[in-house]
């Protein structure tokens, strides 16, 4: 480890009760107050795009709860812990999404959960975090760069879990785990010409992924590259929310004042279409506000991984925060027609649990790495 | 662990955070780009979406008679519509939606299916108030009422030639209702409203115009005399066993169409098992030829050339008349007759020779004068102008058919106005199917002398010794003539099939009403229109003098009808009241008397 990169210790000022105690509980305050702000806005615009009722909003305030004591939760994990988890985590891992192929419940066609009992749980979740930390975990065992067989390796390891969750089929989640191995194998300081020649090879694999690719998903590229084609049917989804988002102008309509939205004509609109709702509303002025908030917490996280001390904690706090900004741009980029329709929530905006829980928790493991750097034993 | 830690490599920085902004950037551009620079196009395509004008119908005018007796009315009724999206979605209530509207489930679904790209659909129109209610208690989703008018005939059949009819959207289709298509129907309303992506109908916004309602409009016909000649006409087809007829009842002093019906009628209520050609309103847009109701026009133009008087003498030989190769014949042998006694009798050979002794183009002007080979300007949709063709073209032949009325045509409507002609001191007005409520504008067309000749003339037709005796109506002077035509077929003239005409006026010191009738094919027997059409002449001219209370000027007359009556001895008292009710009662008793003694002095032939 490179000594000038820690920091020297030096006692803070004296501070007050409440960042004591936050420090304590292992909180990075810009963070929190990024993220807090970004679920307060989500609340907004959930409130008027679920036809304003008490029962969606409650039910959303549930799930951040739960979603802000995971990330506290795992604050409280030091990143040691993690690094020695990541194998087994990874493994369980693999084994469920086997589990989710065997054995797993299908809901709207695709199979991705696993029954157990009690709770219904969805394993590609956590692969999301899983996958980047085993990355992380194999290439800090070794000297960076990697090699070309490490690369392979690493590369397998992402490939072999997004294979399989592609297999449900969720090409969204599929799709974003590979990136965020990409990431830590990016990160590590994998050579330019390897990145050329995957790039390369992806490029050739493209016609071979299409004839692998399910109707449904072809239809989404087809209807992403010219969505007038067929407005009634799969072009719709597109065609409305490119409306709606255009209909808010500069100012947006107000908040409550969506008509797009409360005449049912945004499909999908409290989940994945969420940022239509916003857009009509708020206009463009919401839409830079909440890009702002988004950015600042990238920015942040980034600023955490530059900061971490060893290798692991850098490539994973890197990886999640980018894959974090993948997820951003993946769903506005859907919403605004930039990018084909993929099944991707707006992190924190969108109602739903799953993803929330696993948004958070990364950004806990975010914490851990950011608050427990002083103690690292150099 | 020995290299630097990437994420402090600089260049690796630079991309990360590089590619971070150009992300953001372009999110960002992408909603200017939309926000702002689409924004117009967007916006329209929103309100395309959710904006709807809907109309509010208006109510469509009225049609009354002369006395505002309603023929026409709307009234509102609620049609039974459907969003298909919603309805399909509703499956589990369309056995009960079906039963209620009567219809097949299984038609619905393919009905709906088939039009899932609208969102308005009809499923039952213009359905009774006592349905419309249940069908709103069935609450299926996706089904509404709209509010639309009705048309309603109260007259039914007796006037429905002359009325026409609109069709389910309530626009007019035949008839008057096509005719003044303008005048009565109203301006619709809209009012703007906001609809989900399923139509539902959300709220209604600003931009409500009221519907303006159509105008009125009051018909020229009477009620009461329509019905009359309904069904005297009626009766007449049946016992004649006729193919169809026509009626036309002209005010002679306004030019209004007072009656017009047509045999068979249709009821314009229900019209399901109807063809188009029941529609048509033969005693306008039929034509046939006039045949010896033309005589009293040829007679006319001889006069007017100043050839021949009233009393001129004319030899109608043997009744037989070379002409070229042709032979004129009559149906008696009248010998050596004026010209009164040829209208009288109606001589082919009389006419024939007053036409030859004038000028071709004499006889064409009178023709045209009167309104033949022109059409009316009643402007009644589908209206015939008939035929008469240039005097230049006619060789003898021509003139000597032309002058008992072969050779050109004419309609019922056209026949009547010209009879008006005559009945008016030779003064030709329009014709009108509107109440008219100032006297009109009129053209004298014949000099007022040689059509107060014409109309005594045609009076000895109705009397003793004339072909339409059964036309006369006691106690009033009636003018007519009598008219049997051969009707013409492919490669000349059918021997069996023949056209009942009466035209005629009354009563003749103060002409009120000219009226035709035409019978067609008439099978029972009688063909001549002495016999089958002057009689339903006689009855609805009596009648209709009687409801129009015109004073009797036959009073001579009428004191011998009372006498033969034996009715005379009870009543002293208001002479008015009984001869309104001898009127009555004698119309009945003169058909059974006279016309049963009548054939055997007319003879056979075309009269």
């Amino acid at each position: 480890m490179n000594q000038k990169a820690v920091p020297v210790y030096t006692r803070p000022k004296e501070q007050g009760f409440l960042t004591r105690l936050l420090r304590r509980i292992h909180v990075d305050v810009p963070l929190l107050t990024g993220l807090l702000l970004l679920s307060a806005v989500g609340l907004i615009v959930l409130y008027s795009a679920g036809g304003q009722s008490l029962a969606v909003l409650g039910r959303q305030l549930m799930r951040l709860a739960l979603a802000f004591t995971v990330m506290l939760a795992l604050a409280q994990v030091h990143p040691h812990h993690l690094q020695r988890w990541a194998p087994w985590l990874f493994g369980v891992g693999v084994m469920l999404l086997i589990a989710v192929l065997l054995i797993g419940d299908i809901s709207k066609g695709a199979r991705r959960w696993l029954d157990l009992g009690a709770i219904r749980f969805q394993p590609s979740e956590m692969m999301r975090i899983a996958v980047p930390m085993m990355v992380a975990w194999y290439l800090a065992n070794n000297p960076l760069p990697p090699r070309p067989l490490k690369l392979i390796l690493g590369a397998l390891l992402t490939v072999a879990p997004a294979g399989l969750i592609a297999k449900q089929p969720d090409l969204g989640t599929s799709l974003l785990i590979t990136s965020s191995g990409v990431f830590v194998l990016f990160l590590a300081g994998m050579r330019w010409r390897y990145i050329a020649l995957v790039g390369g090879a992806a490029a050739a694999l493209i016609p071979i992924a299409w004839s692998m690719l399910h109707d449904y998903q072809r239809q989404r590229v087809l209807t992403f590259l010219d969505p007038e084609n067929d407005p009634l049917g799969t072009g719709y989804h597109i065609i409305q929310s490119k409306i709606a988002i255009g209909s808010g102008g500069f100012y947006g309509k107000g908040w409550l004042n969506g008509t797009q939205s409360y005449l049912d004509f945004i499909p999908e609109r409290s989940t994945d279409f969420i940022f239509a709702v916003l857009s009509e509303e708020f206009g463009l002025i919401g839409i830079l506000v909440v890009l702002a908030i988004y950015l600042f917490i990238v920015l942040r996280g980034l600023y955490i991984a530059a900061q971490a001390h060893d290798t692991f904690t850098r490539l994973l706090a890197g990886s999640l925060t980018l894959t974090f900004s993948m997820y951003i741009f993946v769903n506005i980029g859907m919403v605004t027609a930039l990018l084909p329709v993929v099944g991707v929530p707006l992190p924190l905006i969108s109602y739903g649990g799953t993803s929330m829980v696993t948004v958070m928790a990364a950004f806990g493991i975010l914490m851990s790495i950011h608050t427990h750097r002083k103690l690292v034993p150099t | 662990m020995r290299m630097d830690a990437p994420l402090t490599q600089p260049l690796r920085i630079v991309l990360v955070l590089g590619a971070l902004g150009a992300l953001a950037l372009s999110l960002a551009w992408r909603a200017l780009d939309l926000q702002v620079l689409d924004k117009e196009f967007l916006q329209n395509q929103g309100d395309a979406r959710h904006l709807r004008e809907l109309a509010i119908p208006a109510n469509r005018g009225m049609i009354t008679d002369r006395n505002g007796e309603p023929l026409a009315v709307s009234t509102p009724v609620d049609s039974v519509w459907a969003n298909p999206r919603e309805l399909l979605a509703a499956r589990a209530q369309w056995p009960a939606l079906a039963r209620l509207l009567n219809i097949d489930a299984k038609g619905l679904e393919r009905h709906l299916l088939g039009r899932l790209d609208r969102e308005f659909v009809y499923l039952k129109r213009a359905v009774n108030p006592e349905l419309a209610q249940q069908v709103t208690a069935l609450a299926v989703p996706g089904v509404s009422l709209q509010r639309e008018y009705r048309r309603y005939y109260p007259a039914g059949e007796v006037v429905s030639h002359v009325i026409g009819f609109t069709n389910v959207d309530d626009i007019g289709q035949e008839g008057l209702e096509l005719a003044y298509e303008e005048w009565l129907r109203g301006r619709p309303g809209a009012k703007r409203v906001i609809k989900d992506r399923l139509g539902r109908m959300v709220e209604s916004v600003e931009g409500v115009t009221e519907p303006v309602p159509g105008k009125d409009l009051a018909l020229s016909i009477d009620r009461r005399l329509q019905y009359l000649a309904y069904r005297e006409l009626k009766a007449a087809i049946q016992a004649n066993g006729a193919r169809s007829g026509s009626l036309v009842m002209l005010d002679i002093a306004t030019g209004e169409v007072l009656a017009m019906v047509n045999q068979p009628s249709f009821n314009p209520n229900n019209r399901v098992k109807l063809r188009g050609d029941f529609f048509r309103n033969r005693a306008v847009t039929d034509v046939f030829e006039p045949g010896s109701t033309i005589k009293p026009f040829t007679a006319a133009a001889a006069l007017e050339s100043g050839k021949f008087r009233p009393t001129t003498m004319i030899d109608t030989e043997s009744g037989l008349f070379k002409v070229g190769r042709h032979t004129v014949r009559d149906v008696h042998k009248y010998g050596v007759i004026d010209v009164t006694t040829v209208i009288q009798k109606s001589s082919n050979v009389g006419a024939t020779k007053m036409a030859l002794a004038i000028e071709p183009q004499q006889l064409w002007s009178m023709f045209s004068r009167v309104g033949f080979g022109a059409a009316t300007g009643s402007r009644f949709p589908g209206e015939m102008p008939g035929a008469l063709s240039s005097y230049k073209r006619w060789g003898e032949i021509e003139r000597a058919t032309l002058s008992y009325g072969y050779g050109l045509s004419v309609t019922p409507l056209q026949l009547a106005h010209a009879y008006t002609v005559l009945a008016d001191h030779g003064r030709f007005k329009p014709v009108s199917f509107s109440r008219v409520t100032q006297p009109p504008r009129s053209e004298q067309v014949v000099k007022a002398e040689v059509a107060d000749q014409i109309l005594k003339m045609m009076e000895t037709v109705t009397g003793e010794g004339g072909t339409g005796m059964a036309a006369g109506v006691p106690g009033y002077r009636v003018a007519g003539k009598t008219g049997t035509v051969h009707k013409s077929q492919a490669g000349g003239y059918a021997d069996n099939r023949y056209l009942a005409l009466f035209a005629g006026v009354a009563p003749v010191s103060r002409p009120r009403l000219a009226m035709v009738v035409m019978i067609d094919e008439p099978k029972s027997g009688e063909y001549y229109g002495g016999l089958v059409a002057a009689p339903v002449f006689g009855k609805v001219m009596a009648g209709a003098l009687r409801l129009l209370d015109v004073a009797p000027d036959d009073v001579q007359s009428l004191r011998t009808q009372l006498v033969e009556a034996g009715v005379g001895k009870q009543n002293k008292g208001g002479a008015a009241g009984v001869m309104a009710q001898v009127v009555s009662s004698t119309s009945h008793t003169r058909q059974s008397n006279e016309t049963k003694s009548q054939p055997k002095s007319l003879g056979k032939g075309v009269l």
